[in-house]
């Protein structure tokens, strides 16, 4: 059977590429990496995506590469990483198209 | 129900891996994640396939159910322990489901996948088989299932608990912020549901907050507990989550689950919709709540 692709919830394949059906007219794509202190890609970290009052809005497994993608809204979020390397924060404000954005975890 | 009945800990799930009567099942809508490291023994749901009716909107029938639990070697006598990743949302739901077909003992792995990853407890990626079983199930239980009509009369009569992110409970956002944005159904919430987001349940390893802490988050969000509530999200596994917390590990009486939830709601033609952050009045006409 072939589910409509919105009927999950589950996070989807963090390395596949955007939808061609996206609209980047009208999405607001947070995008990047998760990284260790050492610069390298920290893959199977959770991400997680929280408002600009610090509620939880998402989560996300990186992929192989240490990727992850968030469909969001503009304005003021902060992504929070966990993983066996350590955690780490970082802020972002974001407009409509895609917005790139590390994370560095640590112990 | 409470917590000693309804959940186990990593640890004790660890220690119990091969305990006879046990059987570990882990529940996502993605199975990819089972395919790259199990816990060991484990079998595995799809959340899609497995457990919704291909053609139909709705889940399995009775029937359905049986005919799987008995392909997948589960006996109605076994302690079922479910587990799964998005911070358990779709073993909550697998929870829900086996409770719904009567099924005797199953429980929740506390904190699910995202918890023995992060505490580096070992998977294995060993093909599982079970000897097949002749499960027999209960007729649906639908004291824990409410349908569209139930939530349009419980606008202003009942608790309505909306615990899907802030921004879609305002009608900001359509969808979790890991989908893309453009849905077929109008934004906002069931007018008179309170917002709990259902993360305020839980650590953000996954595990679920103490007892204490949970009574506390419903009580100070309004949710009165002599009157019968209605959990409902998007598409029903984030709610299955909170009706877990409040029926199974706070005893609340009358929970029930909504899985038609937003994507059946906002698409209901002529019922009332409230947007912005505040629950807005009961009514038959859509509300704007202040934003």
């Amino acid at each position: 059977m072939t589910a409509p692709t919105a009927a999950g919830c589950a996070a989807p394949d963090q390395a596949a590429p955007l939808p061609a059906s996206l609209d980047l007219e009208k999405e607001t794509v947070i995008t990047g990496l998760v990284k260790a202190e050492s610069g390298e890609a920290v893959p199977g970290a959770y991400v997680r995506l929280l408002d600009a009052t610090g509620e939880f809005t998402a989560e996300v497994v990186t992929s192989p590469a240490g990727q992850f993608r968030f469909f969001a809204a503009p304005g003021d979020w902060t992504l929070r990483a966990l993983s066996r390397h350590g955690n780490g924060d970082t802020a972002v404000t974001a407009a409509r198209g895609i917005n790139e954005v590390t994370v560095t975890v640590a112990a | 129900m409470s917590r000693d009945t309804a959940l186990v800990s990593a640890e004790w799930a660890e220690k119990n891996i091969d305990a006879p009567g046990v059987v570990f099942v882990e529940v996502d809508e993605d199975t990819s994640a089972y395919d790259t490291g199990h816990i060991a023994g484990a079998i595995k749901l799809d959340w899609r396939t497995d457990l919704q009716d291909p053609v139909r909107r709705d889940f399995v029938n009775k029937a359905q159910f049986e005919a799987l639990l008995s392909e997948r070697g589960i006996a109605n006598d076994d302690t079922v322990i479910l587990y799964g990743g998005n911070n358990n949302w779709f073993a909550a739901y697998a929870y829900w489901y086996f409770k719904l077909y009567g099924h005797r003992d199953v429980k929740l792995l506390d904190g699910g996948r995202k918890k023995w990853e992060l505490d580096a407890r070992p998977l294995v990626t060993d093909a599982v088989t079970r000897p097949a079983t002749q499960y027999v199930a209960q007729e649906p239980d639908t004291s824990i299932r409410a349908f569209r009509d139930e939530v349009v009369a419980a606008i202003g009569t009942r608790n309505l608990v909306d615990v899907r992110s802030p921004d879609e409970y305002a009608g900001r956002l359509l969808a979790p912020a890991h989908l893309p944005q453009e849905q077929a159904q109008r934004a906002g919430h069931v007018p008179t549901a309170i917002s709990v987001p259902w993360s305020k349940a839980a650590n953000e390893d996954g595990t679920f907050k103490s007892d204490d802490e949970l009574r506390k988050i419903y009580a100070d969000a309004g949710l009165d507990d002599s009157r019968e509530t209605i959990a409902y999200c998007r598409i029903g596994e984030r709610s299955s989550h909170t009706w877990f917390v409040l029926q199974e590990l706070l005893g609340h009486r009358n929970v029930k689950n909504y899985d038609g939830s937003w994507t059946e709601y906002g698409s209901l033609v002529g019922v009332p919709v409230a947007l912005g952050d505040t629950p807005g009045e009961a009514g038959p006409n859509s509300s704007v709540g202040e934003a």
